[in-house]
């Protein structure tokens, strides 16, 4: 269970960052990402992925939010 | 010597690794990898951050270093305990060269040092009450001070004192900020964690201390300069450089920094990150808790300063916008003056270089502008996220090594053949007897500053100067020189 970091960049695609393992990924797709529900499976541009709990409102980003991992992609 | 290939990379590689034992083969194999800029990742080539094999030279230092030497140091007007034995604090005192403005020993205290001094008894006993004294002592002998940090060294968390308890009674009684670093020596694989401590003890201790006080008035062109610690000046000159492309610089992290701009460095819009490995996390800190974007720049040579201050601007309004092309533009007589006294004297040299912190890939646009080429590159105590943005700035082909142990860098040298090494004082001697022309860039061989437009003029000067010195041609031993150089030692004689 990584403590993620979240935000936006520039592009307004999602940046995935794990302080721990100094992570750094671009989120490839998220599988809930509508004004009123966001969270499920992300895929990174690694080819690993996480799971985050969906939540019923877009996170007010940057924010640090915990995942599951499901996939390392290797 | 024409450059290597890709093939002839990996070969040096496996012939430097030969001499290892089995186990220490394979892990060293990991941190040494031939640059390839197809890669988007570095986990593919590099390994990093991982504690050094016993046995080999590395020339790391400790969580105490990261924090007490790096980070919470250069901070003026605090005063840094060195908590612990005499010897952490005397002997990296002021050796990093952090300039600032002020009085030592009244309002300033950056080349002092402070250290508790532990004895056995302290070992014994504890050290608490030793601390608690000290403090009022301190308050006493400078009343100038802004505040105290207490620097732990490794005995502290091995006898377990509570150094939190006498800051937080020290805090009321002296009512100014004592901030407790548990940055204990034996944390971590090298200085780098030493940084990340150092960066949480700001985020618990200091930042948040002016949260709801909207008395400072503030611009919408302020900034924060984070990762810059005024080697040999360097701050001063990258700060002109915003100042005058109409940013208010707040607050300095931590050269030539104080604590009150630290306070006020949440007040700010944006935060510009010099030192991504030793600031990066107080900077993520602030972007989520205080929702302030930041960027990196590069301060090193003309092309990268320019590239910087155009993406710093971007983030502003067209006034901003306007300044940093004038300020380009005022410098530009002047670097390409420099350019072209010094870049027909260095075209084409080969430089390689093994430092810490940002410098293995930001001073690489410096080398470039010159017309030199970096042809090998390594950080002391980097992680990935270091190497993923160094692996665009390097050439293919060319040599990454991570905590490049002694005979490596020595085996290397000898194969590459550089024109010029960039590295510590550990290495300085090593390669000057080899005859190989060296610059420390650790703090810039007494000289600096090196960012902005007018630290480019020094720092191309100074490698004119190490590189074209007459004394290399002295070095070689008599009997393996040429005719001609006999003959000019002869006339000189």
């Amino acid at each position: 269970m990584p403590s993620v970091m979240l935000k936006k960049n520039a592009e307004g695609k999602l940046v995935f960052y794990v302080p721990k393992k100094d992570l750094e990924e671009v989120a490839e797709s998220i599988e809930f990402d509508t004004p009123d529900k966001w969270g499920g499976e992300v895929l990174l541009s690694d080819g690993s992925k996480y799971y985050f709990d969906p939540v019923n409102a877009q996170p007010d980003f940057p924010v640090t939010l915990r995942a599951k991992r499901l996939d390392s992609g290797e | 010597m024409a450059a290597l290939t890709k093939e002839e990379t990996e070969a040096l590689i496996q012939e430097v690794l030969e001499v290892y034992p089995e186990q220490a083969r394979k892990d060293r194999a990991k941190h040494l990898a031939v640059n390839d800029q197809s890669l988007e990742k570095s986990n593919k080539c590099i390994t990093s951050n991982r504690k050094s094999q016993p046995g080999v030279m590395t020339i790391r230092g400790c969580a105490y270093a990261g924090s007490k030497g790096v980070v919470w140091g250069p901070i003026k007007d605090m005063i840094h305990i060195s908590h612990g034995p005499v010897g952490c604090g005397q002997y990296s005192r002021a050796g990093r060269r952090n300039y600032y403005v002020g009085t030592t020993g009244v309002n300033t205290f950056g080349t002092m040092n402070f250290t508790s001094d532990f004895q056995e008894k302290d070992i014994v006993f504890g050290g608490d009450k030793k601390l608690a004294k000290i403090m009022h002592e301190i308050e006493e002998l400078f009343p100038l001070n802004k505040g105290i940090s207490i620097q732990s060294e490794c005995p502290i968390g091995l006898i377990g004192d509570d150094i939190e308890a006498v800051a937080k009674k020290a805090n009321k009684e002296i009512n100014k900020p004592v901030v407790p670093v548990r940055c204990e020596g034996f944390r971590g694989v090298s200085q780098s964690l030493g940084h990340h401590i150092a960066n949480d003890a700001i985020r618990d201790w200091v930042l948040e201390n002016r949260d709801g006080d909207d008395t400072f008035p503030t611009t919408p062109y302020d900034v924060a300069v984070i990762g810059d610690y005024n080697i040999g000046g360097d701050a001063w000159a990258s700060r002109t450089l915003l100042e005058e492309m109409g940013l208010r610089v707040v607050a300095q992290w931590s050269g030539d920094g104080t604590i009150a701009e630290m306070e006020k460095t949440p007040k700010v819009k944006l935060n510009l990150i010099h030192c991504y490995r030793s600031m990066n996390y107080i900077a993520r800190h602030m972007e989520e808790k205080y929702k302030i974007p930041w960027i990196e720049y590069n301060f090193f040579g003309p092309t990268k300063i320019a590239e910087s201050l155009r993406k710093i601007a971007a983030l502003f309004d067209e006034t901003i916008q306007a300044g940093a092309e004038k300020v380009i533009a005022k410098y530009q007589a002047e670097y390409d003056a420099v350019i072209a006294k010094y870049k027909p004297r260095l075209q084409g040299k080969r430089v390689m270089l093994y430092v810490g912190g940002l410098r293995p890939r930001h001073v690489i646009g410096a080398y470039e502008d010159l017309g030199m080429e970096v042809v090998g590159t390594g950080y002391e105590f980097g992680h990935n996220d270091d190497y993923d943005r160094t692996i665009k700035e390097m050439g293919n082909a060319t040599l990454i090594y991570d905590d490049v142990t002694g005979y490596e860098f020595e085996e290397f040298v000898k194969k590459v053949q550089p024109d010029l090494i960039g590295s510590g004082i550990k290495e300085k001697y090593i390669f000057q007897k080899m005859g190989i022309p060296f610059r420390q860039m650790h703090s810039w061989d007494y000289s600096g500053p090196y960012h902005g437009y007018d630290g480019f003029a020094i720092f191309a000067r100074d490698m004119d100067m190490t590189l074209n010195n007459p004394c290399w041609k002295q070095v070689k031993v008599p009997w393996k020189t040429d005719g001609s150089s006999k003959v000019a030692v002869a006339a000189s004689a």
